[in-house]
């Protein structure tokens, strides 16, 4: 499923005294099967640009569309919307509110219209994805851990099956290890599933790691977009708007100051680590020459 | 959607009535109110009308948002006006069929309440859109003191006004986020009967119940990690204090209210 954006503007609070445009001209394609990185500084319009990829938001002007179709035409089933494209928002947890974890799972499906049988299947399904076992089916989901009300949350989306899953911060508030494991989940479900992602956040370092494609937004436009490598070359731009590029951005362009010529396009700790090892190999080697 | 319900609906500008102390603008409010009701013919409202306009042009709030409240009371006073033109009894203008009837008086009484009503509201919208809600409580507070002799828990009442003031927006962007997020899920709120509509509310409810429960505690906590103990012994950060401009504001109610005991006797007496 593709999505494009086509000169999308959104004004918010319209007609009272706190207007203020929260989207300006926003031209974005999202290519099947991508992972996207959204990011941004708090208020710079990436939870309200999300909030229109499945129209939960109407734009005052532009269009989107999904797989060629333009969703503000009339009679566009927005229902159909909703189940190609999963939103998890912000902190997730806080929208649970059935019995037991299970039944909360099958409320997305249930909605769908889908027999019963089948709702259960795929309320296994998600939870499995999210690496939650049998044995929390019948816990209440007040009583879970942060991290864990966090799963039952995203597998609630999952269960519908959407081609696109966008993630609203999903690893805000979490603690390391719990940060890394949903992640982790998250570039499975890219892998195995083929699923579209698009994840919002303001870490870069997390971004970095999954993201084929970074989009920087600001003050409500697209300040920058295409591979993380290239994106954290700004990171002097970055850091005006509140954003950093990793600390191993930082490190690369440290060394080559001190005169080691090593790549400072090096995105992620592993890509550095390579970089800087065929950088000292080559000394080695231009040594034993000098020394022959 | 849900930003439309305006409660603190409070407009913000820099003018002489938005820095009036909040008792002078709740005392001017309840003068206007009384001097409404005092009238008997229209003479006196077009002293009121004078009166309104200065202040709403003194306020520099649009005039669009002073009337906005009109809509909510715009059905009470469709009904008050029909049913004063056709059953009031006395000297008939126009008869239409049967017993229905406009008469002379009827005209005047629906006229007369048309405009109360109006103003009424226009009013009040002036104090609450150049009031924060919480100076509002502050004024009540202080304004309510002397109650405090007969055991009246002011402070209480003032501190859980704001505090209730304080969180509906919070909880109205609460109940904005959930539903989004349940939309997101394919939840359906529009469509079906009564019974079912009011199913689809739960999955709204249980959530913001819990997440008020959650700030509450959180505030209680808060406020005794800040040694909050009631109103014993507390001070203000921004105490009130009334300026010059307050007195004038008091001397201005003086001369309206008088103005308009003046029409009244003189339009009596003729």
């Amino acid at each position: 499923m593709s999505i494009t954006i086509e000169n999308l503007n959104y004004i918010y609070g319209k007609g009272t005294a706190y207007q203020a445009n929260a989207l300006r001209d926003i031209n974005l394609t999202i290519e099947d099967g991508e992972f996207i990185g959204l990011i941004g500084h708090t208020g710079s319009g990436k939870s309200t640009l999300i909030q229109h990829l499945n129209g939960l938001l109407k734009a005052d002007t532009g269009a989107i569309y999904i797989d060629g179709e333009n969703i503000y035409q009339e009679k566009y089933s927005m229902k159909e919307l909703r189940n190609k494209v999963g939103l998890v928002f912000q902190y997730p947890e806080h929208q649970l509110f059935e019995i037991d974890v299970f039944s909360d799972v099958c409320f997305g499906p249930k909605n769908q219209g889908l027999s019963k049988e089948e709702v259960e299947e795929r309320a296994k399904k998600a939870l499995q994805s999210v690496g939650l076992s049998e044995e929390f089916y019948k816990q209440s989901p007040f009583e879970l851990s942060g991290g864990q009300k966090r799963r039952v949350a995203i597998a609630g989306v999952l269960a519908m099956e959407p081609k696109v899953l966008i993630l609203d911060e999903p690893m805000a508030g979490l603690d390391p290890k719990g940060r890394d494991e949903i992640l982790d989940e998250i570039n499975k479900l890219h892998k195995e599933r083929k699923l579209t992602i698009i994840l919002v956040s303001h870490s870069m370092e997390d971004v970095a790691r999954y993201a084929d494609r970074l989009v920087v937004m600001n003050k409500g436009s697209i300040q920058f977009q295409g591979k993380p490598r290239e994106i954290f070359c700004h990171y002097k731009e970055l850091e005006q708007m509140g954003l950093a590029a990793p600390q191993i951005t930082y490190l690369m362009y440290a060394l080559k100051g001190k005169g080691f010529d090593v790549d400072c396009k090096a995105a992620t700790v592993l890509e550095a680590k390579e970089s800087i090892q065929n950088y000292f190999q080559a000394v080695k080697r231009q040594n034993r020459e000098v020394g022959r | 959607m849900i930003r439309d319900i305006t409660i603190g609906q409070y407009y913000p500008a820099d003018s002489v009535i938005h820095r009036l102390d909040p008792r002078v603008k709740l005392v001017g409010t309840i003068v206007f109110l009384v001097s409404l009701f005092l009238f008997q013919d229209f003479s006196g409202y077009i002293a009121a009308t004078i009166y309104l306009a200065c202040v709403i042009k003194i306020s520099k709030v649009p005039l669009k948002f002073m009337l906005k409240g009109l809509k909510s009371i715009f059905i009470l006073l469709l009904f008050s006006v029909i049913f004063n033109l056709f059953l009031t009894d006395g000297e008939t203008l126009i008869h239409l069929f049967w017993k229905v009837r406009i008469t002379k008086e009827g005209l005047g009484i629906a006229v007369f309440m048309a405009i109360r009503l109006v103003y009424l509201i226009i009013g009040t919208s002036i104090m609450t859109l150049t009031t924060t809600p919480n100076d509002l409580t502050d004024g009540l507070e202080k304004g309510l003191r002397p109650l405090k002799k007969i055991h009246v828990p002011v402070h209480e009442i003032a501190m859980m006004m704001s505090i209730a003031l304080r969180f509906i927006p919070i909880l109205l962007e609460e109940t904005d986020k959930i539903m989004k997020a349940q939309m997101a899920r394919g939840a359906d709120f529009e469509s079906g009967n009564i019974l079912q509509r009011a199913k689809s509310m739960i999955p709204i409810l249980v959530p913001l119940f819990i997440s008020a429960f959650r700030r509450a505690n959180d505030l209680a906590m808060a406020m005794e990690a800040r040694c909050y103990h009631g109103g014993e012994g507390r001070t203000k950060m921004k105490p009130l204090i009334y300026k010059r401009r307050d007195f004038i504001a008091y001397a201005t109610f003086a001369i309206y209210l008088s103005v308009v005991v003046v029409i009244n006797t003189v339009s009596k007496l003729l």
